[in-house]
Parts: structure tokens; sequence; C-alpha cells
């Protein structure tokens, strides 16, 4: 990747705490190429919001990023000032969140929310801003946009609100978007059609995405590369292709195992047994050690880091040169 | 949403009936009435006659509509004491209570909602927290002492502001007001701020709290994920919402501004209709006493009717859920 829009490095998030810092994000690096989706997979709280949210500058205090660096199109991002970081969220990085029940505020119509989004970012008049919002409406499959953009979000349903959650996301047509699980809380019935407007949009404005979600089926069909998260680290990052053939890292190997087929019963879902470390509780060595099948002794000591595998890179102790010619896997 | 305002009125009529019915008992229970108004010397006669006067021969409920007409055409009764209408003494009384009541709404409304705000953004700086704790003295002092304390401060000690009465005033009409004269101007201060400071301590807390509880809502999030800026989100967004629960305490709150307007006026010999009622308590004077009531409900009904109907204007999920309701 020669000019990546956006680059995270060594990117360290943690929370102060009474018995010292708890680290939720370890030392995640990516790159994401102009017009690139990255799909982001992992068990719930492995820290993929967080990322998500110190990408916008929007991390919660007393959660910090206590190293590494963000660099967007070749600038540093994380140290600027707020107002330049104000500047760029919504502008060049938007974000669209899990529930559109509540991402919308019940009190403004979704013209004012709109026109008040393209306003603070583009120089535009009102009534530009206006025929914008409403071109915008019309783009993510809103029906008849004209009339129903002066509705408040209560008279529109979960899917239709997510729609509007997505055009204010690109109302100033940013560079990057962040989805953090944007189907989550939606009814089954629409989720497929909502990614695929977001998809589609960004793709057509030619914005990156980083989709966030639980849903490995998800990110095999919209995805062109995958990271794969476990315990605030990524434990495998490639396409998605050759990921999805060929599984490296154990616990993206139980991952797809849990893809739904639609063969399969939901309850016959492969699961991975246990459950991912608490962040005080991490073992020393792979925090993924204790449920996986394949640990030997040096995952019970050392952490493993992001090896290159061709197209990849997988952080397990398997890949490793000198494990490997020591011959120590049985 | 007209349904529901014309339910809404209703509702209000059926409180006022009540209370309307609990003045009218006081009346005609509390004491006798033929007692209070002939005093010692008087004949068989002179009771039979005021009795049939006064109505006291007819059936209950007949009295009571009859009492209900003449309140509705503002008809009172006359004083016991005073010996003249109470709706005349009333209407005297009422400006000093209603500036006074008005200035203090005023400033509960702007520095509760202003500090409100300022304590919920600056949540860990160190003004927001000294005012925080102040205000726990505001809500835990009663109201006497404070303006005791604020009589000894800035009367007695200081000597700048007037320790009792209403100072000059201008009859505008039948209205006297004091905001025309220094000493008028100067008279107000004191009790004003006295009578707000609960409601003001009150409010300033609930906007707080409200604010911080809007503050980590989704849809704040996005606002911030919008990139609008810090002014937009505080004040366009975020009090917009505060001020939905808001706005009922702050009725409510306001409500009984009118009310213990008693204390304040007996603490500041304020000429208004509390002192007016303390005084009336003291000689019986039922009809004064039950003409203060009706006219409290009366205050309490309306604003609560308007509170309802604010929610209206603020807030656009109301209309739809109230219409769908009245259908
Ligand atoms: N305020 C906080 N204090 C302490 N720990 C926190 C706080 N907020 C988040 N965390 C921890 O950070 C970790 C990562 O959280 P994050 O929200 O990024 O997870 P996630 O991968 O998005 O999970 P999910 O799939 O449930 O959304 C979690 O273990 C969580 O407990
Ligand atoms: S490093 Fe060891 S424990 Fe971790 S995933 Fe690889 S084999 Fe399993
Ligand atoms: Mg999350």
């Amino acid at each position: 990747m020669t000019n990546p829009l956006l680059s995270v490095k060594d990117l360290v998030i943690e929370f102060p705490t009474r018995f010292g810092p708890l680290t939720a994000v370890d030392t995640i690096n990516f790159d994401l190429a102009p017009g690139e989706i990255l799909g982001v997979v992992g068990e719930s709280g492995a820290g993929k919001s967080l990322t998500g949210s110190a990408i916008m500058g929007l991390l919660d205090p007393p959660g910090r990023i206590a190293s590494g660096e963000i660099w967007l199109k070749g600038e540093r991002i994380d140290n600027l000032p707020n107002e330049a970081q104000r500047a760029i969220r919504g502008r060049r990085i938007s974000m669209v969140f899990q529930d559109p029940l509540t991402s919308l505020n019940p009190l403004y119509t979704i013209a004012e929310q709109l026109i008040e989004t393209i306003r603070t970012h583009l120089k535009v008049s009102e009534s530009e801003a206006r025929k914008r919002a409403i071109g915008l409406l019309d783009d993510v499959g809103i029906p008849a946009a004209e009339r129903r953009i002066d509705d408040y979000p209560h008279q529109f349903s979960g899917g239709m609100r997510q729609r509007v959650v997505i055009a204010l996301a690109l109302a100033a047509e940013p560079e990057l978007v962040i989805a953090d699980e944007p189907t989550t809380a939606l009814d089954v019935s629409v989720q497929a059609q909502i990614i695929d407007v977001l998809k589609e949009q960004c793709s057509e404005r030619g914005a990156s995405v980083i989709l966030i979600t639980h849903d490995m089926g998800v990110i095999a069909e919209t995805a062109n590369r995958v990271a794969v998260m476990y315990s605030g680290r990524i434990a495998e990052i490639g396409p998605v292709k050759d990921i999805i053939q060929n599984a490296m890292h154990p616990y993206t190997v139980g991952l797809m195992g849990s893809i739904p087929t639609l063969a399969q019963e939901e309850d016959r879902l492969v699961q991975i047994p246990g459950s991912m470390p608490r962040l005080n509780d991490i073992p020393q060595g792979c925090a993924f050690n204790p449920r996986c099948d394949r640990a030997f002794e040096k995952c019970r000591i050392d952490r493993p880091d992001l090896i290159d595998q061709g197209t990849r890179q997988v952080a397990c102790w398997l890949y490793d040169e000198t494990v490997l010619a020591k011959g120590k896997i049985a | 949403m007209l349904a529901y305002v014309i339910r809404r009125v209703f509702q209000s009529l059926f409180v006022l009936l009540m209370v309307g019915l609990v003045a009218f008992s006081m009346f005609r229970f509390v004491g006798d009435p033929v007692d209070n108004l002939l005093g010692q010397e008087r004949t068989q006669a002179d009771i039979e006659r005021v009795r049939e006067q006064l109505g006291l021969n007819d059936p209950f409920p007949i009295q009571y509509v009859k009492f209900l007409g003449n309140v509705t055409r503002g008809n009172f009764g006359v004083s016991y004491r005073q010996g003249r209408p109470v709706a005349d003494i009333i209407a005297e009384r009422a400006p000093a209570t209603l500036e006074l009541a008005g200035v203090s709404a005023l400033l509960a409304v702007v520095f509760g909602v202003g500090l409100g705000v300022f304590t919920a953004i600056r949540r860990d700086g160190i003004v927001a927290n000294f005012i925080m704790t102040t205000s726990l003295i505001g809500v835990s002092l009663p109201t006497f002492l404070i303006g005791i304390l604020l009589i000894y401060i800035f009367a007695v000690e200081l000597g700048w502001l007037p320790s009792f009465g209403r100072g000059e005033t201008v009859q505008l009409g039948w209205w006297s007001t004091g905001f025309l004269t220094e000493s008028g101007l100067k008279a107000i201060i004191l009790p004003a701020i006295t009578l707000g400071l609960y409601q003001m301590t009150l409010i300033m807390r609930l906007v707080r709290a409200e604010m911080l509880e809007v503050l980590r809502t989704d849809y704040i999030k996005f606002a911030r994920a919008r990139g609008l800026s810090e002014r937009a989100i505080n004040f366009g967004h975020a009090l917009k919402n505060t001020m939905v629960p808001v706005i009922t305490v702050t009725g409510l709150q306001i409500g009984s501004i009118i009310a213990f307007a008693i204390i304040t006026e007996t603490v500041f010999q304020w000429p208004g209709v509390g002192l007016l009622f303390i005084n009336a308590i003291q000689f019986v004077d039922i009809p004064v006493m039950a003409a203060y009531l009706m006219l409290i409900s009366v205050m309490f009904v309306l604003i609560n009717l308007i509170v309802d109907l604010l929610y209206f204007a603020i807030d656009p999920r109301l209309s739809a859920d109230a219409s769908s309701r009245g259908h």
C-alpha cells in the first residue's frame, strides 16, 4: 500500500484505574487504502468500538490514547487541538452508530439535522443545503424524500432511520466512514439492505469504510480486507478471500466455524468454548492460549506479534520461523 | 392535539370545582357566618333575616351553585374583619405578591437553568463544584432563616437595602407597582432572593442532572461525530432535550413560589396576599381565607395547563402520541 488513507500505528488505549491502567487496545497497527472496505470482527469487548472512537477523536474519558499515532492522508490527526479534530469529524471521517432509534435527536426534524451538518462543514446557503439534503435522502433510498425530509425521527421505521443516519454520515462527503455494528439493532429483514446502501453509497463517493461487526457473513460479502480482533489486539488481518478460504489464526478458524450456513440450524453453530479474558485478567503469553486447542509451551510465556504471511499478517506462534525451524509443534 | 387540550381543560375545571367545594365548606362549616357578621347583641329576628339574606336556608347544593356563581363573577363575599368586599381587598394586595413572585420566578429560572447548564458542561471544574456545594445550603436552609440572614447582612449590618415593606409604589390604574421607584426596586431585592433561592437551587440541580443524562445519549455522541460545534451541541441539542423534563418541575416550582410567598411576605412585612392570608387566619376571616385558597389553586391549575401545552410545543413525539390516543 503506497499511499494509505488511514494509518493506525502502535495504537494503545488505556483506562486509568486505582490499580493502574487497564489496557483495552494494545498496540494495534493497520493501514486502509482509499476506497477500501475493512471489516473488523471479534467478540464483545475485543476493542473494536474503542479503536473506532479513537480514530474519530471521540474516546469517552477516562479512556485515552496512551501511545501510538493515527495518520490521515499523511497528516497526523490524533494529537491535533480539539477544534482541528472537530473540523475533521463529519467532514473527513464520519461515523454510523449501532442504534438508529437513539442516534437521531428526537426534537429536530430530519431536515434540520441534515442541514445543520451540511452547513457546519460546507459553505452553502440554507436552500442549497436543503437541496443537498433531499438528494442525500434520495441516494440512501428514502422514498418521497422531498416530502419526508420535514418529518421527525420517530415518524420513520428503524431501517429508514438508519438510512437517515447514513445520509447524515455522508452529508459532507467524508473520505472515511466508520460503521460500528450498523445493523445489529435492526430487524433481520432489513439488515442486508442497509449494508448494501452503505457499501454502494460509499463506493460511489470513493469513501473508505471501516465496518465493525460480529457477523463474519456480512464481512465475507462486503469487505475487501478483514481484521480479526481478540482481547485488544489484532489476531489476523488480510484479504477477506484469503482468510475465509484459509484461516490461519486458531481464533479465526473458530470464528469461521461460527458462520451460519443455510444447511445448519442456529443452535448447531460451532462456538469457541470459553470466553474472552477480562481486561484485568489477560493471561501471560498469547491472550487466546486458554481457549486454543493448539497452544503449546511458548504460547503461555511470550506474546506473539503480527507476522507477515504472504498477503496477510497473523499473530500466532504457530507461524513463527524459529518455532517452525525447531519443529516444536507436534 | 385539540382533543387532548379540551380534555385537559375539563380536568382543570373539575379540579377547580373541587377546590371550590372545599372553600365553600369552610364558609359553611367553620364557625357560623351569622355569628361572625352580627356580633354579640343580636336578636333572633336579626339572625333569621341575615340567614335568609345569605341564602343559608337553601339546601346545600343550591347554596354551592350560588356560591360558584358569585365566585365566577368575582364576588368572594365581604371580609368579616374589614367589612369590605374581599375581591377589592385582594385586588389591592395582588400586585405586590405578583411582582414579588414574578421577580423570584425570573431569578429562579434564569439562574437555575444557567447555572445548571454551566455546572453540567464544566462537570469537574472548580467553580462548578463550588456552586454545587453551595447549592446544598440553598436547598437545606429554611426560607425564613435565609430571609433573616439576608436582612441581618444587607439591612442591619451593611444598611444597603431596606428590611421590610415595599418602598414607594406608583399607581398604574388599579395596579400598584414598585418597579418605578428606586426605593421600590431596592425593597424587592431581598424578598425576591429569599423567595426564589430554594426554587433556583432545585431547578439548577435538576437541569444539571438532566443535562448530564442527555450528554451521555447516543444522539449527542452522533452530533459530536458529525463535527457540530460544542456550542451547537450543548445549547442546540442537549439543552432543548434537557428542558422537556425540566419544564414540569419548573412550572410546579413557580406555583409554589406564589404559595410560599406567605412566609417571605411575613418575614419582610411585604404587603401582599400572603400577608393578608396570615392576618386573616389570626382573625378567622373565612371569606378572605377561602378567596385566597381559590386564587392559589387557580394559579396552580393554570400553570399546570400551560406546562402541559408547552410540552407539545417542544416535543414532537407527544403530539403524535396524544392525537393517536385522542382518536
Ligand atoms: N469506561 C470504561 N472503563 C473501563 N473499561 C472500559 C470502558 N469502556 C470500555 N471498556 C473496556 O474496553 C474493552 C473494549 O471495549 P469495546 O467497546 O471497544 O469493545 P467492542 O469490541 O466494541 O465490543 P462490542 O462487540 O460489545 O461492541 C472492553 O473490555 C470494555 O470492558
Ligand atoms: S499463539 Fe499459541 S495460543 Fe495463541 S493462537 Fe497461536 S497457537 Fe493458540
Ligand atoms: Mg462495540
